[in-house]
Parts: C-alpha cells; sequence; structure tokens
C-alpha cells in the first residue's frame, strides 16, 4: 500500500519546500546571492521536526517507517543542519561561487540523511544514502583556489563509489540468502553464520558502505584528506551530519540481530579504529586533521554499542551519534569563528585565545573536554552508557581498551586547551566578535554540558525506539 | 538513614559553583579576592549545619536521594559519615586560606585563578559527599581541569611539563576505575556505593576490581612506584594550587581506599594487603631520604608528603582500629601541617623569589615571627606531643605495632628520616648563615590571617583529639565489622561473577518505577541483574 499520509512527513516536506525554493534562486540571477532567510529557515525546521517527534506510521509500500528511532534522528540532523547553515551563511572561502549553489546541495545532503532515517527497505536505504552522498562530492571541493579541495573531493567520491558499490553487491547477497529486502521481514530470519552465510556475508557488505561513511577503520583513510580539503564550514557539515545518517541505518542493522560472528569482527574493527584513531592524532598540528583522526576513534566507539546490541547497546550508540555530533559541531563552530578568512587553522593558532576571545576559548575547553570523555560533559555520559552496554555483553576487553583509549585522547585534545590558555601568541591576532557568533558557541558549550548531566529524558526515548526496533 | 530538610551537602557543593558564575561578572582584580574571600566564609558558614551530625550512629547522614538517570539506575546520592565529615570540613575550611596566601602572589588573570579555586572547591567537596558510583567519578575527574589550569597558567617556569604530567598520570590511573565502576553496576545492579557495600562479590572478581581501583587511588596518593607525577606538580604549582594538592588532593586516594576498597572488596583487600603495606614501607622509607636531599623547599615537602601519605596507606592496611583511626586523622593532620608549610614557602617565595634553602638561610634574626610559625608547623608535621602530627602518627603505630613487630620498627625508622628532613629544613631557614634577608618583612597582618587559625587546629587536634575521633569512631567500627564478615563470606564464593548479562526486555523497563527518596534499596536491580554470585549480607 502506498498510505501516503503527509502530516507523518512534514519534517520532509518542509526540507523538499526549502530545496525548491534554493532551486529557484540557483537559476534566478538577481536572487543568487540572498541567503540570509535560509537561518530562520532552518531553525524553523528544527521547530518542525521538533513538533513530529512523537509520529508514527508506515508508508510507501512499507519501505518508510515513521518511528521513535527515525523521528529522533531526524530531529538530530534538523538541528545539526541549522547550526551548520548559521555556521556557513558568513562563508568567505567560497569566493565567487554563487551561495544557493552551495545551500541548495548542503540541503539536498541533508534531505537524503533525513531519508535515509526512515527507510526500511535495502533499495530504499541505498538511494537514500546516494541521494545524500552525491550531494557531498559536489560540496567538498566547492573551496575557492585551493588544489587540496579538489583532491580531498575526489578521494571521497572515489572511496565512496568503491564503498558503495559494494554495499549494493552485499544487498545482493542478502536477496540471495532470504528472498527479501525488508528490513521488518530480515528481522525475523536467522542470520547465523551456520544457517546462512551468504546472508550474513551480504549484510557485512552492505554495512561496509556505512562503516565507510563513519570513517570507521580501515575505511578511514580519506577523512583527513577530505577534512583539510574542504572549507571550515563544509568540514563541519561533512565531519558530523553523514555519520549520523551511517548510525542511524547501522542501528537499524545491528536491531536485526545478527550472529555473533559480525559483532566479532565490528569489536576488532572498533579497538583497531579506536587506538589508531588515537595514535595518529597525535602528531597532527592540522586541527582538522586532528579532529579527523579524532573522529576515527569516535566511530570505534560508537561501533562498540552496535557490538553490544540489545535496547541499551543501541540506545547508547544512538545517544552517542547526538553527542558526537554537538560537540563536533561545538568545535567547528570555534574553529570557523577563529579562521574568519578561511585558512585551515594550525595548533599554533590557538594560542592565546584565552587572551582575545575569552568566551571561544572556554567553548573549545569544553569541546575538547567533551571529545575526551571527562564528565560532566556529554562525552562521559555516552562513552559511560556504551561501556555498560558492551560490559554487559560481555566484551570485558573492548572495554578496557576504550578506557585506556580515553587517557590517550586524552594528549591530543588537552594540548588544544593547552595552547588555548596556557600560551600567548606573540603576535595578538583580533578575532571579529559577533554577539550572535558568541551566543550561538555559548549555547553549544551549553548542549554538552546539558547532555552529560540531564541524559535522562533522551535516553529513555531512545531505548524505546531501540527496544521497538527488537520486536 | 537520617534525612535532612535543607539540602545541606548540595549546599556545600554547588554554592562555590554559583559563587565562580557570578565571579565572571566581577571585574576589578581586588573585588573578586573581596568576593572570592566572602563567598569561602559563607561557605564555611554553610558547615555549621554540620553541628547537627550524629556521633552515635555509623549511617550515612545528611542524605540526599533522588533519581538521576533511571535507564541506568544512576541517582543524585549524596551522604557522608565520620570518614567524609572530617574531610568536607578540612576542604572548606581551606578555601578562604586559600584565597589570602594568594593575595598578593597571583598577579595575572586574577578573576580565572579564583574561578578555579572556587570549582576545585565544589568538585573536592562533590567528591567527599558522593554515595553514587557515577556521581562520584564525576566530580573525582571534575577535579582535575582546574587543578590542571592552576598549574598550567600560574605555575613556575617548567609548568606546562608538570600540568600535562600531573592530568596524564592521573586520568591514565581513574579510566580503570571507571572500568572498575562499570564492571561494579553490570555485576551488583547498582551505581549506589552504600547497595555495593552490602554485596559480596566472588574473590576473582574482587582481585580485578581491587586492582583497577587501587591503581586510581595510588596515583592520587601517591604511591610509589606512581608518585613521580607529585613533586613536579607541586615544585610547578602555585603556593594555593600545592595547598590544595597536598592538602585535598592526595586525601582522595585514601579516601577512595577507605570508602570503596575495603567495604566493597574486603577479601581482596586482605589478598592485597601485604602488597599495599610494601608499597606504603617503600614510600615512607625512600619518599624521606629524598626529601632529605632536596635543595628546594617545595621539592622537601613534596617529597616529604610521599612518606606522609605512607603512614597513612600503611595505617589503613593494617586493619586495625587504630590504625584506621590514625590513618584519618593523619589525613586531616597532614592537610593542616603541609598546607600550613607550603603556605610558609609561598611566603617566603614572595620576599627571595627563590624556593632554594641556599637562598632562605638565617632568617632567625630577620623574620623572629616567620621562624616560630616554621618551628611550629615543622614540630607539627614530625609528630611533637602536643601537637596533632603526635597523636595520629601514635595511633597508626599503636596499629602497626599490632599487626607486625617487624613494621612497627620500620614505621620508627621512617619517623627517624622524617625528623632529619624536617630539621634539615629548620636549622637551615632559622639558624643558617645569613646570606640575604635583612630587609624582608616579617609575617604580615594577612599571612597571619591565614597561618593563624592553622595553628589554632594544630594544637586543637593535637590537645583535644577526642571530638575528631568520636566523629569517625562508630564509621570505622562498622567498616572494620563489616570487613571481618564479608572477606569470609567472599571467601566461600568461588564462583566467577564475571558473567554474561542480558538486558531486560524493554517491555521490563518500567516507567513507573521511581525511586522516592526515602527507598531504602532500589527495587530496578531485580530486573537489571541475573547475577547468581551475588548474596546477601549475613549479619
Amino acid at each position: 500500500m502506498l498510505n501516503f499520509t503527509p502530516s507523518l512527513i512534514i519534517p520532509e516536506l518542509y526540507m523538499a519546500l526549502l530545496l525548491v525554493a534554493l532551486f529557484v534562486q540557483t537559476v534566478t540571477n538577481s536572487i543568487k546571492d540572498r541567503t540570509d532567510w535560509l537561518a530562520y529557515a532552518s531553525l524553523g525546521g528544527v521547530v518542525v521536526a521538533a513538533l513530529s517527534m512523537s509520529q508514527s506510521g508506515m508508508m510507501f509500500y512499507d519501505s518508510y517507517q515513521i518511528d521513535g528511532l527515525s523521528q529522533f534522528f531526524k530531529l538530530v540532523i534538523a538541528l545539526g543542519l541549522a547550526i551548520c547553515v548559521l555556521n556557513s551563511l558568513r562563508n568567505t572561502s567560497l569566493g565567487k561561487t554563487p551561495r544557493a549553489d552551495y545551500f541548495f546541495f548542503m540541503f539536498m545532503s541533508a534531505f537524503g540523511l533525513m531519508l535515509l532515517a526512515s527507510t526500511v527497505e535495502l533499495f530504499t536505504i541505498y538511494i537514500s544514502l546516494e541521494l545524500a552522498s552525491y550531494s557531498l562530492y559536489i560540496l567538498l571541493p566547492l573551496r575557492n583556489d585551493n588544489p587540496r579541495a579538489v583532491e580531498g573531493a575526489i578521494k571521497y567520491a572515489l572511496f565512496g563509489a568503491v564503498a558503495t558499490a559494494i554495499g549494493l553487491f552485499g544487498i545482493s547477497y542478502i536477496i540471495a540468502g532470504q528472498h527479501t529486502t525488508y528490513l521488518h521481514e530480515l528481522a525475523t530470519m536467522n542470520w547465523t553464520f551456520a544457517e546462512q552465510p551468504m546472508a550474513l556475508i551480504g549484510l557485512g557488505l552492505f554495512a561496509l558502505a556505512f562503516l565507510y561513511k563513519l570513517a570507521l577503520f580501515p575505511f578511514h583513510f580519506w577523512a583527513p584528506d577530505v577534512y583539510q580539503g574542504a572549507s571550515n564550514e563544509t568540514a563541519a557539515f561533512a565531519a558530523t551530519l553523514p555519520k549520523v545518517g551511517a548510525i542511524v541505518i547501522l542501528v537499524r542493522l545491528m536491531g536485526l540481530d545478527p550472529g555473533v560472528e559480525m559483532k566479532i569482527v565490528l569489536a576488532v574493527f572498533a579497538t583497531l579504529s579506536m587506538t589508531l584513531g588515537n595514535i595518529l592524532a597525535l602528531r597532527q598540528t592540522d586541527i582538522k586533521r586532528l579532529l579527523a583522526y579524532s573522529s576515527v576513534a569516535h566511530a570505534g566507539f560508537v561501533v562498540m554499542g552496535l557490538v553490544a546490541g540489545g535496547a541499551y547497546g543501541l540506545a547508547a550508540a544512538s545517544y552517542y551519534a547526538l553527542v558526537y555530533v554537538v560537540m563536533n559541531l561545538t568545535i567547528f563552530w570555534v574553529i570557523t569563528r577563529l579562521a574568519d578568512d578561511g585558512r585551515d587553522i594550525q595548533l599554533h593558532d590557538l594560542k592565546g585565545m584565552h587572551h582575545s576571545t575569552p568566551l571561544l576559548a572556554f567553548v573549545l575547553a569544553v569541546a575538547a573536554f567533551g571529545l575526551v570523555g571527562l564528565p560532566p560533559t556529554g562525552g562521559f555520559t555516552g562513552k559511560l552508557f556504551l561501556l555498560n552496554a558492551a560490559w554487559g555483553e560481555g566484551f570485558y576487553l573492548l572495554v578496557i581498551i576504550a578506557a585506556i583509549n580515553t587517557a590517550i585522547a586524552i594528549f591530543y585534545y588537552l594540548n588544544m586547551v593547552r595552547h588555548a590558555y596556557t600560551m600567548d601568541q606573540t603576535t595578538p591576532s583580533v578575532v571579529p566578535s559577533s554577539v550572535i557568533g558568541a551566543s550561538v558557541a555559548l549555547a553549544l558549550a551549553l548542549g554538552v554540558l546539558y547532555l552529560g548531566l540531564m541524559p535522562q529524558g533522551l535516553f529513555d526515548l531512545l531505548l524505546q525506539a531501540s527496544g521497538a526496533l527488537l520486536l | 538513614m537520617l534525612q535532612a530538610d535543607f539540602p545541606v551537602l548540595s549546599a556545600l557543593i554547588f554554592f562555590p559553583l554559583l559563587a565562580a558564575i557570578a565571579l565572571v561578572f566581577v571585574r576589578k582584580d581586588e573585588t573578586i579576592r573581596m568576593v572570592t574571600l566572602a563567598a569561602g566564609l559563607v561557605e564555611c558558614l554553610l558547615l555549621l549545619p554540620l553541628l547537627g551530625f550524629d556521633l552515635s550512629t555509623a549511617d550515612f547522614q545528611f542524605v540526599e536521594r533522588h533519581v538521576w538517570i533511571a535507564a541506568w539506575n544512576i541517582q543524585y546520592y549524596l551522604g557522608i559519615d565520620g570518614i567524609s565529615v572530617l574531610m568536607i570540613v578540612l576542604t572548606v575550611l581551606l578555601l578562604p586560606l586559600c584565597v589570602l596566601c594568594s593575595w598578593s602572589y597571583i598577579g595575572r588573570r586574577v578573576k580565572e585563578f579564583h574561578i578555579c579555586l572556587l570549582l576545585m572547591t565544589t568538585a573536592c567537596v562533590g567528591v567527599f559527599c558522593a554515595l553514587d558510583f557515577v556521581l562520584f567519578y564525576i566530580f573525582w575527574e571534575a577535579m582535575l581541569v582546574p587543578m590542571f589550569l592552576l598549574i598550567a597558567v600560574w605555575g613556575g617556569a617548567r609548568r606546562r611539563y608538570a600540568s600535562i604530567k600531573f592530568f596524564l598520570y592521573t586520568l591514565a590511573g581513574s579510566t580503570l576505575l571507571l572500568v572498575a565502576i562499570v564492571a561494579f553496576f553490570i555485576a551488583g545492579g547498582t551505581f549506589s556505593i552504600p547497595d555495593l557495600m552490602n554485596q559480596n562479590f566472588g574473590l576473582p572478581f574482587q582481585q580485578l576490581t581491587f586492582l583497577a581501583m587501587a591503581l586510581a587511588f595510588a596515583v592520587k596518593v601517591p604511591m610509589f612506584p606512581f608518585h613521580t607525577w607529585l613533586p613536579a606538580a607541586h615544585v610547578e604549582a602555585p603556593t594555593a594550587g600545592s595547598v590544595l594538592l597536598a592538602s585535598i588532593l592526595l586525601k582522595m586516594g585514601t579516601y577512595g581506599f577507605l570508602r570503596f576498597c575495603i567495604p566493597i572488596t574486603p577479601a581482596a583487600s586482605e589478598f592485597f594487603a601485604p602488597l599495599m603495606i610494601v608499597l606504603a614501607v617503600i614510600s615512607i622509607i625512600y619518599g624521606s631520604f629524598v626529601a632529605i636531599g632536596q635543595q628546594d623547599m617545595k621539592k622537601l615537602i613534596a617529597y616529604s608528603s610521599v612518606a606522609h601519605m605512607g603512614f597513612v596507606t600503611l595505617g589503613i592496611f593494617v586493619f586495625a582500629f587504630q590504625g584506621i583511626e590514625g590513618a584519618i586523622m593523619h589525613m586531616v593532620n597532614h592537610g593542616i601541617i603541609t598546607g600550613a608549610m607550603f603556605m610558609l614557602v609561598g611566603l617566603l617565595y614572595e620576599r627571595s623569589h627563590s624556593r632554594e634553602l641556599e637562598d632562605n638561610l638565617g632568617l632567625s634574626k630577620h623574620l623572629p615571627i616567620y621562624t616560630g610559625f616554621l618551628l611550629l608547623f615543622s614540630l607539627a608535621a614530625f609528630g611533637f606531643p602536643g601537637t596533632n602530627g603526635f597523636f595520629s602518627k601514635l595511633l597508626v603505630l599503636i596499629g602497626v605495632f599490632e599487626a607486625s613487630y617487624f613494621l612497627g620498627v620500620l614505621f620508627i625508622i621512617g619517623l627517624l628520616l622524617g625528623l632529619a628532613y624536617l630539621m634539615r629544613l629548620l636549622l637551615a631557614v632559622g639558624w643558617g648563615t645569613p646570606s640575604k634577608g635583612a630587609g624582608w618583612q616579617d609575617v604580615n597582618a594577612r599571612e597571619w590571617a591565614y597561618l593563624l587559625p592553622l595553628l589554632a587546629f594544630v594544637f586543637y587536634l593535637g590537645l583535644a583529639p577526642g571530638r575528631a575521633l568520636n566523629i569517625m569512631g562508630p564509621s570505622i567500627e562498622n567498616l572494620l565489622r563489616n570487613f571481618d564478615q564479608q572477606r569470609h563470606v567472599s571467601e566461600e564464593i568461588s564462583g566467577d561473577t564475571l558473567h554474561t548479562w542480558r538486558q531486560p526486555p524493554p517491555a521490563l523497563i518500567d516507567p513507573l518505577n521511581k525511586v522516592s527518596p526515602n527507598a531504602a534499596t532500589l527495587n530496578r536491580s531485580t530486573t537489571l541483574v541475573v547475577d547468581h554470585a551475588v548474596t546477601p549480607r549475613k549479619n
């Protein structure tokens, strides 16, 4: 049944409306560069997504499911998009590129990710993923006169194409083994290696496409180059929202409760990802490369929740996805404010921040300590949930390695704080301060603290959502 | 459990935080100092309700208990017993003194400095009040950030190295503590510390968790061989930072042994006691010897702290009533004495701009009052009868002698070594050949204001330790009684508590399962735990 009920998909319809408006702008010369309205429009998207939190239903021949999980992730994506838009409204590294184009592709990608949150059929998932990815392929190199931008984009596109091709190949195996592509039918089936080796391999291959988006080891090679090549604003988008999209699908796939073989493989990758990501991040001086490697480590953490599985594990992974998005957007916000000319920020650029912009220095410290996982930030609470879930399922070694990795990670995050707080810039840089920039930064930092101190409501919500997934 | 109407403990924890937030909006340096001092005094007034502390019971008092994160059974759970109340009083009373001793020492970024001081107080009081493991861990780690900044921003020449070393050491130690906390939750179904104390875990499980916890605490104490961060951090930190480090932070390690290791993992504590005792003795002897050879006054006192905390650890792990009594007393006394010693060094540094012994020789002529203070505090540090150090060391000594004569002899050797480095310090600074110091001003009114209260405590606790001992008595009795019962019970359970745990299906997650503040036990554990190794306590 088509079951088309527009009231269920208001966030998506709202996004589609914005896309139409942006498309009109891109083809009309006179209003090409007038994009200030997008700030309000994207904030409206957050309101719309928040209002439709409690919706539920099935649509489009049962390939599109509106449930707690999808609505939560839509809200996260809407929120992340709004922050990214606010962040890029005065993007100077775009040069003469018409601004409407840039935002058109950014919104298109977010639209694809929103669809991804609700899709429950393998081909629909695949198409939504491609919608989100193709827009990113275009978005990433949009940086004025920087050859690295093209390099990064080509890397991302080529690796991405291979990853999605493998994912598609995986679908064929799943179909061969289970004769269906609907997740709710797949959920009733047997996923042990002994009974369904082909289907399980297919599932692994399909998941690979999303592990690539998540930049989990060994699919992480694109991340540093892409982050560094893209402008700060685009990197903020590429570093956060596509990962949310990947996590929602991985959560749904792990809801199928595949056999222990897949869990062990994922646990091994999570271990390697955490360790290598952190070790490689130790010697980075370019902040965006540093964050890229640290995101490899964070991908390992999220996968820990997936490995644990069950309602608690999946809810923990989803919660960490939200925390990660907020923390990363916070730190990218600071970086973007610091580099008002669009350059790549190096570690030594942070020197003397406490003096020139005490507020941004504070926000940077909160975000950095959150990314480490120090209490009372959201990073700590998120990690605590993940550790609880993984230990409860008997992955003791994984938990211990994760804990040790926290200690490794502290070095490079602390280094940022150390530069900001204890060193003085020899030639003090003047950071333009705007009331909006400062207040959004403060709001984000408070958000990181809020997620750490008051996780109750959201986590309960996610617990119910992921519980429903397993039934 | 006694229920408080007014949230005394929350007020104590969060008042400094509010003051820190208020400080953001204050501009002038002098006003900032005044406001912080006022906040410190108000915080001391907030201690007054603690006078209602009931001496007849070992239960946790002034309990506040609220559901915080129901999905994981995490609570906002505060309470104090005879062990923690003294630590809280010490922490709070030191705050105004720290403000006073930094008055002229800290000249730049005054606002941030005082915010850090206040945040430290919040975190430290929180550590001693928390009865939920997660809440404890939050305060435990939250303390690192302001301390890091205190060392890294206002410290000496090698402050960056020292601050990073401090942070990495302590964080690396406590990450395994987090793993232990998670393991306890999975095995015991709760983060509540009193509830965990009443459960018996199998010996292999206890041994692993004990090691994970003990590592975090040993780094904090610090015990040999985890002590290397301490001299670096002490030497580089500003005076107030050194005072906080020595007086409060180091105590958290031994507090952890008393609060977590012995009650929750009694069998493992007994199992590892020989190891802990050996490390404690090495800390005493090694710390004293290194202290004897120091030229830098701060380093000398820092290494003497390693030795003093060795006395405390030794007192704890002989499992005798007097030993633990003396250990807790010495935690407080060391906080007072060493805090004062660091303040004296800081005071001298403001005049001579050097912490080297040779630059501060022979001050008895020019600075008689200063020398008097140094003399009195040194005597207290050694344990001269009539001072507070005497009582606590005597009690530990009694406990140690009960355990073994050999240990007792080692203890006495440690005491004599302590006399050696203190005499060296005192003789050089007081009666060495004077080189400079002619024009230096003696102790001024502000300095009197922070030294005199500490001196008063030295003699109060030295001459009338009864009240402090009464406060902790029931708690120690309770601790040892449970320890005696549980270590045997645990030996009977040979089963492995490291078991696989499945979550309840979502239908079992009961949203109505709220804990009322008075609830004695949490029934949520019944849904979360499938644990065959846990048996109820047999009284």
